[in-house]
């Protein structure tokens, strides 16, 4: 057998070996078990860049397993890494499976065991149109000239896939890139950019770079200080993403409905609204996360959880399916978007500036928290490109400033509109594994932002 | 791992001479999770996580291959890869050789000497004592523990050998009522340690629910915190977030590099400012201090093989040293300490914070209390938030105190404070002695490119600052 994440095997390999794996795993199932089994993976390169040179470069190649061995209601999980032999990752995933065995048999009932009977097989797999990641970094340093760029471009194949003892099998592998950079000036003054997506094009990143280099130069110019206080802001789409991650955190989970510790608490409890203009979705069809989670359930195409500023629908696990009554849509653990829609408005991006009249354009936002969860109050910095705007033209940078606010003031009665063209946002986080979330959002202008420090 | 590196060490000898300088560093990682929410005990879950990280030297710096597949083919294959990178789009270098050496966790009571039917038991007793009252919507109380075995090998001979033994208990108790939502924790989930099951105990997990209900039930009914400049005395478990956000991470000798300018930021810090710059008051000391016994970040070495000891970082209020492993030393010419970490085998190391500790002082909490006659106290970090060059911050805490007249008085909800990191330590007023102190540490905390999310140990006393800007919620 040749190895799994050997340079010359492809995804078609990796699916074949997971699922012979599952099969050996079946033949030693016991009376009424039922197996569920998840593996995810990726081959993948870093490099990360200062000064427009090598920092740390290299490759990951991870693969783990996880199994869920079920005996009427009870069950427990466990996963390995796979070491890429057939004989080793037979032995480990079979010692596993006795392992969870002898768990279990310590486990009590789980009244929220939860999987997918109703077998939905799937396919999704991509031919990768990825250029060798050696000519990628070239690339990037040959543009970048002597500009301080500053940042990490990740590429290279992810995978996941699913089976169970009923027969259920699905797949989903990409190929994609994730090129999240900044350039900086001699002052410290910064822009940032990105470049996503599963089609590497050389002109495309001189082009974003070069751009980056120009704009560079609107905010060298000295900043502005400005005093706490209620300003009219324009937050760019990737400024927004940082907004709607903080709601992210429990604010579409029917868990966090159910269990008070929603940011929306009020919005379910006290009739606070968001403005019209507001509707989210969780656009699975839109997205780059797989379609099916990991017990086995489908993801629906489109959830919508906000509709014209009212409450909608939540994200349901399978376990929240069974604990609150409310059927799953096939959420993560977390009950959290992996590929969340924003509907635009009617502003044009590229008059925003005389839209804005006078005020910040927040460029992004940095290191957001609640202070009141509860009151859907948050807080954050502005970062990077953040520029002030008078009688519809840009003076220059800020000083970073920290706002504190409520959703409902943001996204509610403070809110002017919604831009019409909207950013696709590839998530950039590589924690554990390279993320398949993104979001598809517009930028937000909003009267009487709140500064505060 | 004898295996793997036994491959490993085929694959090198085939290779001879045309392999530059190299590391090898093997992880070996269980993690098992036990956990019960509103009654209902959740599935154990538990993980074998093993690995390796192969870095080498070539022509044009290093690069580096990390892998599940251990193989000697694959090994082979990652050996090629790195090198790859190396000749022709290497990083910075060289790379630092590890000295040889032995560290492991002291552990009095190993996490799998208790079965695991007996840690469920003591789970449902617990959480039956964390419900009451129509108002607490959502109770739950877990236990994790981490076993890592860690080898270290390079060309230049060395092998250090480290075993790790993590245990972190949590606990969380919401009540809810009149549109409002109050959470308490058992510390903010910080009582996170090296050790057996004897940290459990020790930081008495199994008798805590119902004052943490209590508590938590207490903040639904309480005022919120007041607005207005005064003194706070904060305790160790809000204290470990403010030395983490707003000392920790502007010392990093990477960020004063500008490595992590694109993600966690950059540092008000400047080199030109150690051995000069007044950091706070000169009651503030500081310590990097791996060598703790229990503390969750103490370890003999770092994931580069340098020898870890406790070394001053702030002294009477002047900084005198920053946080960064060899090659950041090298690179901004300064010293540091044996910081260079990686969160698994799956990452490169680099400048961590490992135990970073505020050294105690000589007033009891009482004394603490006393010096403030209008004031706050607040407990337990919930909120965190500051800015990329880490100077503007603004924390929440779970639980505030008023102080009036010297003395603790009602409990106060939504409790918040900002300040300016450069200024905020300045005013540092009190420190607590010894019997204030508390061994705390996180196993969150994130930084890097591509990210790692890393273990890090505080142990601090309570404090006192003076002129701050606190406020409470909506």
């Amino acid at each position: 057998m040749s190895s799994v994440v050997s340079e010359v095997s492809t995804t078609d390999d990796l699916r074949d070996y997971f699922f012979a794996l599952v099969e050996s795993l079946e033949e030693r199932l016991l009376g009424e078990e039922v197996l569920l089994c998840e593996v995810r993976g990726e081959v993948s390169s870093f490099a990360r860049l200062n000064h427009a040179c090598v920092g740390q470069i290299g490759d990951v190649r991870h693969q783990r397993v996880t199994i869920d061995l079920i005996h009427r209601q009870k069950h427990a999980l466990s996963s390995v890494d796979l070491a890429g032999d057939r004989e080793i990752d037979l032995s480990r995933v079979r010692s596993l499976m006795e392992q969870v065995r002898e768990i279990r048999s310590h486990c009590p009932d789980d009244p929220y065991l939860s999987y997918n009977t109703a077998a939905c097989s799937g396919e999704f797999a991509e031919v990768s149109k990825l250029p060798d990641p050696v000519d990628m970094v070239g690339t990037i340093v040959d543009a970048a000239q002597s500009e301080d760029l500053v940042g990490i471009v990740a590429s290279g194949a992810q995978y996941r896939g699913f089976a169970n003892s009923l027969g259920q099998r699905n797949w989903h592998s990409t190929h994609s890139f994730n090129f999240d950079w900044s350039l900086f000036s001699e002052d410290d003054r910064a822009v940032k950019s990105s470049y996503a997506g599963k089609t590497w094009a050389v002109q495309e990143v001189r082009q974003r770079i070069a751009a980056s280099v120009e704009m560079l130069a609107t905010v060298r110019r000295p900043p502005k200080v400005l005093r706490p206080g209620r300003y009219r802001v324009y937050l760019a789409p990737a400024a927004m993403y940082e907004v709607v991650q903080m709601l992210s955190w429990g604010g579409f989970s029917v868990r966090g409905l159910e269990t008070k510790s929603t940011p929306f608490l009020r919005m379910h409890e006290s009739g606070a609204r968001l403005s019209e203009r507001v509707t989210l979705s969780e656009n699975i069809a839109a997205g780059t996360a797989p379609s099916f989670e990991s017990s086995g359930f489908p993801r629906p195409e489109q959830t919508t959880l906000i509709a014209a500023g009212r409450y909608e629908g939540s994200l349901v696990s399978p376990r929240s399916e069974k604990e609150f009554g409310v059927p799953t849509n096939g959420a993560n653990a977390a009950e959290s978007p992996v590929a969340l829609d924003m509907r635009g408005g009617d502003l044009d991006r590229d008059t925003i500036a005389e839209s804005l009249h006078t005020g910040l354009l927040v460029s992004n936002l940095w290191y957001l928290n609640f202070s009141d969860r509860a009151a859907g109050r948050m807080t954050g910095m502005t970062r990077f490109a953040t520029q002030w705007v008078e009688n519809g033209r840009v003076q220059g940078p800020i000083e970073v400033m920290r706002f504190d606010d409520t959703v409902y003031r943001m996204l509610g009665e403070n809110l002017i509109g919604l831009t019409r063209q909207r950013d696709w946002i590839m998530d950039p986080d590589t924690y554990d594994w390279r993320s398949t979330n993104s979001a598809r959002l517009p930028g937000a202008l909003i009267d009487d932002f709140a500064l505060t420090l | 791992m004898d295996e793997i590196r036994a491959r490993f060490e085929e694959v090198i000898a085939a290779r001879g001479r045309s392999l530059g300088a190299w590391t090898l560093r093997i992880v070996d990682q269980h993690d098992e999770a036990v956990s019960i929410r509103r009654d209902v005990v959740e599935p154990p879950s538990s993980s074998h996580d093993i690995g390796v990280m192969i870095s080498v030297e070539g022509k044009n710096g290093t690069g580096y291959c990390a892998t599940s597949d251990i193989t000697r083919e694959s090994l082979g294959l990652a050996v090629d890869s790195a090198t790859r990178w190396a000749d022709t789009r290497g990083g910075c270098g060289p790379l630092p050789q590890p000295t040889t050496g032995r560290y492991q966790t002291e552990t009095q009571t190993p996490w799998h000497s208790v079965p695991l039917g007996q840690k469920i038991d003591r789970l449902r007793e617990l959480s039956s004592s964390m419900v009451g009252g129509g108002e607490v919507v959502d109770w739950s109380a877990s236990l994790w523990h981490t076993a890592v075995d860690t080898v270290l090998v390079g060309s230049g001979g060395g092998t250090v050998q480290q075993s790790f033994s993590f245990i972190v208990p949590m606990m969380s108790v919401t009540a809810a009522g009149n549109g409002d939502s109050q959470t308490r924790t058992l510390g903010g989930h910080a009582y996170a340690r090296q050790g057996g099951l004897e940290v459990i105990d020790s930081v008495g997990f199994w008798s805590r629910g119902r004052l943490v209900r209590d508590e938590a039930v207490g903040l639904l009914h309480a005022d919120n915190c007041p607005q207005g400049n005064m003194s706070i005395v904060l305790a160790p478990d809000q204290m470990i977030l403010q030395i983490h956000e707003s000392i920790g991470h502007p010392l990093e000798l990477d960020r004063i590099l500008g490595d992590e300018r694109n993600y966690a930021g950059t540092s008000f810090v400047r080199p030109e400012m150690f051995g000069n710059y007044q950091y706070g008051s000169d009651l503030l000391n500081v310590t990097f201090d791996p060598t703790v016994p229990g503390e969750f970040a103490s370890y003999g070495f770092d994931d580069e093989g340098q020898v870890a000891e406790k070394t001053h970082l702030i002294r009477d209020g002047v900084l005198v040293r920053g946080l960064g492993g060899t090659l950041s030393q090298q690179r901004v010419g300064l010293p540091g300490v044996a910081n260079s970490r990686a969160s698994s085998w799956n990452r490169p190391a680099i400048d961590r914070m490992a135990n970073l500790n505020l050294e105690s002082g000589e007033s009891s909490l009482e004394e603490l209390v006393s010096g403030v006659e209008d004031g706050l106290y607040m407990e337990t970090n919930r909120s965190w938030s500051i800015d990329d060059s880490r100077n503007k911050f603004q924390f929440g805490c779970e639980l505030g105190r008023r102080i009036r007249g010297g003395q603790l008085a009602e409990v106060v909800k939504n409790p918040n404070y900002r300040g300016v990191s450069a200024t905020f330590w300045r005013n540092l007023d009190g420190v607590g002695n010894g019997a204030t102190v508390e061994v705390l540490g996180t196993p969150f905390c994130g930084k890097g490119e591509p990210n790692q999310v890393i273990r890090v140990g505080h142990a601090s006393p309570a404090c006192r600052f003076a002129e701050v800007d606190v406020f409470g919620g909506e």
